[in-house]
């Protein structure tokens, strides 16, 4: 059974169709990107598959079961975590606390026990902070742990939220452009990263303008072009579909 | 380093938010008709040195001169007035207004009549933003919106144009058609400075770059000599 099925998705803005009559399944374990010109609907079909938009046709299905138009909180807590392309950051807390936020809303623990401090919250908390730890190492951000995270600049937020989409240690993880902005060096920590993942048998959908990475990394391509699938495939037979190479490589 | 028809000069700059110092002596020159580009990892103040020489950050300590006058501390609307233009980060000031009137709002310093004239040259001259002229700003594509602000950065007749991130975002084809836009505004007469990220891209567009690392220049040299450069190659463009 495929991990994430999307059936003929349909999302409208004002007259626009912006994802029109998408299909796209996803199976446990695969790397698959999204790939299309900007305006082509790759972000609109990330927001109605995590909640963020309502779709307007068509249905998603996460482990078989009904997951259309279900909110976000209830998306992100049966383990899908997604990142945005416009990062938002708490900019008065560090980049620690920011992490730590991240994997807040996943946690099933009762204010009750919260409150009480028992010895499994504080066990967690101490988990919490150093898988926090671990990731800020990871993006190049150990040195700026305890540093307001309205310090960083533009990139590191971005290397920030990638980081907090890590956390929850989710089944399905949503990349929306996860490399844009960020220095090519820190972008081969990135993918060796997002493969690491992916050998441990997680899942990842990755929305991405860097072809280093998209065409390195993904089992599976798939493109959308005004709304549409044009193609789906191996990097390989991606980079050379004529269909492709015009309505998104050029030249 | 050789000042010698540098457009703009930077001397041990010195700058940075409150508590955090994010530039730590920054010396660099832009000589009049280049396009240079300064690469480097994230946070190593590249932005904060646009931001400080067009006037939104204050340096702490050293020199700017722009034009053979020393520009620190000026605001930036003074700035913009010696000609000195900058698009940030990030794209689209106005999404609700049209293409049209983004323009009229970057032409907002001018009083003179020829901005009208001006106007309709950069529509004619960006035929994707002359089709699109009485649209809202915010339904182009990322890619038209960064030319737009280019456009609109053009209007005041910039002999320096500072730009940061073009290629932001823009999917491969519209990468291709920003940085040749860059190229055609550079021979049209315009110096540019920016900052990149695609830094393979951005240094074979350029005649120089800079390296910067945590907030010093690291190193320097045509874009050809960083792109081969063996250490530049594995600390900042990813081998």
């Amino acid at each position: 059974m495929a991990l994430l099925e999307v059936r003929g998705l349909v999302k409208r803005f004002l007259g626009v169709t912006a994802v029109d009559q998408v299909d796209l399944s996803v199976e446990p374990g695969e790397l698959v990107s999204l790939i299309g010109p900007n305006g082509s609907g790759k972000t609109t079909l990330f927001n109605c598959v995590t909640g963020y938009l309502a779709a307007d046709g068509g249905r998603v299905l996460f482990r078989g079961r009904e997951l259309t138009n279900a909110p976000p909180h209830r998306v992100a807590r049966l383990g899908v975590a997604r990142t945005f392309q416009q990062v938002s950051v708490f900019p008065r807390l560090s980049a620690l606390d920011n992490l730590l936020v991240f994997l807040q809303q996943h946690q099933e623990e009762r204010l009750l026990a919260r409150l009480l401090r028992t010895p499994r919250v504080r066990r967690l908390e101490s988990e919490a902070v150093a898988r926090a730890r671990r990731l800020l190492e990871l993006v190049g951000l150990a040195a700026k742990a305890d540093a307001a995270a309205g310090s960083l600049s533009y990139g590191q937020r971005k290397l920030l939220a990638f980081a907090g989409a890590l956390m929850p240690d989710p089944d399905l993880l949503l990349l929306d452009e996860p490399a844009a902005a960020v220095n090519p060096t820190m972008i081969n920590e990135m993918k060796a990263h997002i493969l690491a993942l992916h050998r441990q048998g997680k899942t990842v959908v990755l929305v991405e303008h860097n072809m280093d990475v998209v065409m390195d990394i993904s089992q599976r391509v798939v493109v959308l072009d005004h709304g549409q699938k044009i193609a789906e495939g191996p990097p390989s037979a991606i980079r050379r579909d004529p269909r492709v190479i015009e309505a998104y490589f050029g030249r | 380093m050789a000042a010698d028809g540098a457009l703009l000069e930077l001397r041990e700059v010195v700058a940075g938010y409150e508590e955090v110092e994010v530039l730590r002596g920054v010396s660099l020159a832009v000589r009049t008709g280049e396009i240079v580009c300064i690469i480097g990892a994230n946070g190593a103040g590249k932005s904060t040195l646009l931001r400080t020489v067009f006037g939104m950050v204050a340096p702490r300590a050293g020199t700017i001169r722009f034009a053979g006058d020393d520009i620190a501390r000026r605001p930036p609307v003074d700035v913009l007035r010696r000609g000195l233009g900058y698009v940030p980060q990030g794209r689209c000031n106005f999404p609700a207004m049209s293409v049209e009137e983004n323009l009229e709002m970057g032409a907002y310093l001018r009083r003179d009549a020829r901005v009208r004239d001006d106007i309709e040259a950069l529509l004619a001259r960006f035929p994707v933003l002359g089709t699109k002229r009485r649209d809202p700003a915010g339904t182009l594509s990322g890619g038209q919106q960064q030319i737009l602000e280019m456009a609109i950065a053009l209007l005041l007749h910039p002999r320096l144009l500072m730009i940061d991130e073009p290629s932001l975002g823009l999917d491969p084809r519209m990468v291709e058609i920003v940085f040749d836009t860059i190229l055609s505004i550079n021979r049209a007469g315009t110096t540019v400075l920016m900052v990149e990220q695609n830094a393979k891209k951005a240094l074979s567009v350029s005649h120089r770059g800079f390296v910067l690392e945590l907030g010093r220049n690291r190193f320097e040299g045509t874009g050809r000599e960083l792109l081969e450069d063996v250490e530049v190659r594995r600390h900042y463009l990813g081998g």
